[in-house]
């Protein structure tokens, strides 16, 4: 938490609305994304009781587990699941593009890629505990299951993993994805409850958002948005249904059940759907589409690798693949940062109050300045930035700018001109309050030519915002082939084949 | 200790139940929470009285789910326990005592684990013992607080680990973070009262290991699965935390004259004082409210609200508060960074913080 989203918050809980952090959307929306509101039996890892689920707001499909505690029950709702899920999910495997690389064969993309929206964390960490209850299953042996249940499993495995990876927008939680645009005047605890949250972004006519998340706390106006769900709502209405329904398993049984949990989704489904539309409405970043790229690669990937009948994923990784795993997380999240951070001004803010970043106007340009000589003489423009930010760049420092791709540049001194901050001469900046003038020296992006290419170095009297961030590409750590495993890592891991185990294993 | 049954009133004292001990552990530094607990204050009440019931609803399906496992944990006398512990800890037992405390009246427990704890402490052969539902006390504060956890002491040859039992999923060797650090919080709290009991038998406290053992459901079945953890730390974070621990007498000496909490009822059941009044007293001890206490306290739903009255920035977190330095209302955070206050000594780094934040967001909000 920056000290900017601090202030934000206070503001929110002065004025009783939310405030927003971002100046654009950081997230993808998809045309066509699928919203999934799971519920679990409380008390349970994984007892999956009922869902809403579909792709029209106004015709979500409600599925049911009448008794909980039933195992064929519940293999029979994912089933139902998958019945939903899975042809979604195919029907962006059709149209595909050629991707050209460089030194490299080209290969195929799809064009789209699903995308499941759920209502917070822990609905998305069940929708990984369902596929890891699943994906293992097989369609024959002593207990077995629709062919469609072990390869739902796989993709919810799938999902869940990616939701975890920084950028992608494949599973987004919708309290996640509001809450990195929106700041509230409530707690991050606080902000976990969906419609909690939705009430200070976009409190209904006439209340202020305090007063709408007071309200969203009583579970009886606004249910929990899962996958936990209110004791109240169990022991009330919940267990006396499922008990009819274990007297008489009728299809009026059911039907209550299905009344019951109706009640506690379908004021959730319809705040999903509203934070779609809040989200849509928000200009989209330039980067997104770039980030939405990858997740369409990653999906491309994760089909073929079904269709070329490799095993499920595994139980857990293996020590390379761990750290493999690992070393991706921290690069994407690294490059996430930086790439909000050249996206959105409001962002970049953060790291001009921590002296990474500065913005300010051109005072001077020396666009035909070279240095060295003879063969090595080399075309290196100065321009000079007067700023009020508290500079914490030394000169040397690489930056770069947001205005202009591919530009880079060197800091070469560090000016003070008034106040109290700036050291002439030195690297430090002033810690606020002070007037600085930076020189910088353009080397990257001005063209081969004699002088620069139009437009390449920033005019006298131009706004610019310049950062040592950097989003450059990095290398993979270097990891050694799972073969080779050393035994300071437990050895080479056996080769993971599910077995008898896994498909039979209990699911009480 | 009188004053504490004047605050408490006429009515029976409350042990330390598994969320009081959570409470305790979340934030011990609550003078609020300090106080209704050393009086033995029935939290979950009061808070009702003052119309901020505490949101600890429990599903009957989470209920049964914990009972169910319990038992089957503990049936036979902990037979599969004591599977689960040979092959954890390699134990050359074949047989084990049981002794379940919960069997001789309320009065009797503490002196009664306190006997047999004793007893087995010198017993140093090879015997072993689960001892069910013990009644531990802890001196908290300078008081006498009595712990009833739901958990099993297991003695081998003199050493004692603490063993508990929850229903909680542990999945592919992993569970949910959160769940194990509040089971080890827990623990420690246990551990440390076991210990205390035996450094005052007078015998060695080091016997109590620092390893507790967890036992969870595997997987998605119910089959139980043991595993140590080591509590090192939060014991000694709770150390720590006791020790700091404004005395409660010290508490009590601020108190003004005849203050009560007393939830005395009348025939009906129903509390004699008027919630008003109580909610006036409550007032009068200091909270540390913090967004945390939301999932531990009884009381939280009423410090929650005073907090809020008063514009708090302990509202939104401890993440919040260190951005602002200390700076603990919303109006003084706001007025620093919007240049309409000047800042005290000691503020000139966080204001001028706070102004460059303010002027950036304007900047970049138009």
């Amino acid at each position: 938490m920056s000290a900017l989203t601090a202030l934000a918050r206070l503001r929110a809980m002065r004025e009783g609305v939310a405030q927003r952090i971002t100046t654009v959307r950081h997230c993808h929306v998809s045309d066509r994304p699928m919203v999934f509101v799971p519920l679990k039996m409380a008390g349970e890892a994984a007892a999956p009781l009922g869902a809403m689920v579909g792709t029209d707001p106004d015709h979500p499909r409600l599925l049911v587990v009448p008794q909980p505690r039933n195992r064929n029950l519940r293999f029979a709702f994912t089933a139902e699941l998958a019945e939903v899920l899975l042809p979604y999910v195919e029907g962006f495997q059709k149209r595909t593009e050629t991707v050209e690389r460089k030194g490299g064969e080209p290969y195929e993309r799809c064009l789209e890629a699903p995308q499941v929206l759920v209502p917070n964390r822990p609905a998305a960490e069940f929708t990984g505990l369902l596929g890891r209850s699943t994906r293992f299953r097989r369609v024959d042996g002593p207990y077995p299951v629709h062919p469609s249940v072990p390869l739902l499993g796989r993709w919810l495995t799938y999902f869940a993993d990616r939701s975890r990876q920084p950028g992608s927008s494949l599973l987004l939680a919708a309290t996640e994805a509001l809450g990195t645009h929106w700041a509230t005047g409530q707690s991050a605890l606080e902000d976990a409850n969906l419609a909690a949250l939705l009430g200070w972004i976009d409190p209904p006519a006439g209340t202020t958002g305090r007063r709408a998340a007071e309200e969203a706390e009583d579970p009886l106006l606004w249910p929990p948005a899962g996958p936990a769900t209110d004791p109240g709502f169990d022991n009330e209405v919940l267990a006396p249904a499922v008990q009819a329904y274990e007297e008489a398993p009728t299809d009026r049984a059911v039907e209550r059940v299905a009344e019951a949990l109706r009640t506690q989704l379908e004021p959730t489904w319809r705040l999903m759907w509203r934070s779609v539309e809040l989200l849509r409405a928000l200009p989209e970043g330039s980067r997104v589409a770039g980030r939405w790229e990858s997740d369409r690669g990653s999906f491309t990937r994760f089909v073929e690798r079904i269709a070329e009948g490799g095993p499920p994923q595994a139980r857990r990784d293996g020590a390379v693949s761990a750290a493999a795993r690992l070393a991706g997380l921290e690069r994407a999240r690294a490059s996430y940062d930086v790439q909000r951070a050249y996206d959105d001004p409001l962002v970049m803010a953060e790291y001009r109050l921590t002296g990474e970043a500065f913005a300010g106007v051109v005072t001077a340009v020396e666009p035909e300045h070279f240095e060295g000589e003879g063969r090595s003489r080399k075309l290196r423009p100065l321009v000079t930035v007067r700023t009020e930010d508290p500079v914490r760049l030394a000169p040397g420092a690489a930056v770069g700018s947001p205005e202009r791709r591919g530009h880079g540049a060197e800091v070469v001194e560090v000016v003070a001109v008034s106040g109290a901050g700036g050291v002439p001469g030195g690297g430090t900046g002033g810690a606020g309050g002070g007037t600085v003038e930076i020189v910088l020296k353009v080397t990257k992006g001005m063209g081969r030519g004699k002088t620069p290419a139009p437009g390449a170095v920033p005019e006298p009297g131009e706004r610019v915002c310049y950062t040592s961030l950097t989003d450059d590409f990095q290398t993979s750590a270097a990891l050694p082939d799972p073969e080779e495993t050393p035994w300071t890592h437990g050895g080479p891991p056996e080769e993971y084949v599910p077995g008898d185990d896994d498909a039979q294993e209990e699911w009480e | 200790m009188s004053r504490l049954d004047d605050l408490r009133g006429p009515v029976p004292a409350r042990a330390h139940d598994a969320r009081a001990i959570a409470a305790l552990a979340a934030n011990p530094g609550c003078a609020r929470r300090s106080l209704l607990d050393a009086a033995g204050v029935d939290k979950d009440a009061a808070a009702r009285h003052v119309g901020f019931p505490a949101p600890f609803g429990q599903s009957q399906f989470a209920i049964t789910r914990g009972n169910v496992f319990e038992s089957l944990v503990k049936e036979n006398g902990c037979a599969e326990l004591l599977r689960l512990l040979r092959e954890l800890m390699g134990l050359p037992i074949a047989q084990v005592g049981y002794q379940d405390v919960e069997n001789v009246g309320a009065h009797l427990r503490a002196s009664h684990t306190r006997a047999l704890i004793d007893r087995a402490a010198r017993e140093s052969e090879d015997s072993a013992v689960f001892y069910d539902h013990p009644l531990l006390s802890l001196r908290i504060a300078g008081q006498t607080s009595y712990l009833e956890p739901d958990v099993v002491a297991f003695q081998l040859g003199g050493r004692f680990h603490v063993v508990e039992i929850k229903s909680f999923s542990v999945i592919d060797g992993q569970a949910e973070p959160e769940k194990v650090a509040a089971a080890a919080r827990q623990a420690a709290v246990y551990v440390l009262a076991l210990r205390a009991l035996m450094e005052e038998l007078g015998h060695d406290p080091e016997r109590v290991s620092h390893d507790v053992v967890l036992v969870c459901p595997e997987n998605f079945a119910n089959r139980p699965v043991a595993s140590l953890v080591d509590v090192r730390r939060q014991l000694a974070v709770l150390r720590r935390q006791l020790a700091r621990m404004t005395r409660v007498d010290r508490l009590l000496e601020d108190l003004p004259e005849g203050l009560t909490f007393s939830l005395e009822p009348d025939a009906d059941g129903v509390p004699t004082r008027s919630a008003g009044e109580l909610a006036e007293a409550l007032r009068r001890v200091p909270a540390r409210y913090a967004p945390d206490c939301l999932a531990a306290c009884d009381m939280c739903m009423f410090c929650r609200d005073e907090a809020r009255g008063c514009g708090s920035t302990d509202l939104l977190g401890r993440q919040v508060r260190d951005q602002l330095g200390g700076v603990s209302g919303m109006d003084e955070a706001l007025g620093l960074a919007e240049g309409t206050r000047e800042p005290e000594e000691g503020q000139e780094e966080i204001a001028r913080l706070l102004r460059l934040a303010d002027r950036l967001r304007r900047e970049c909000v138009a």
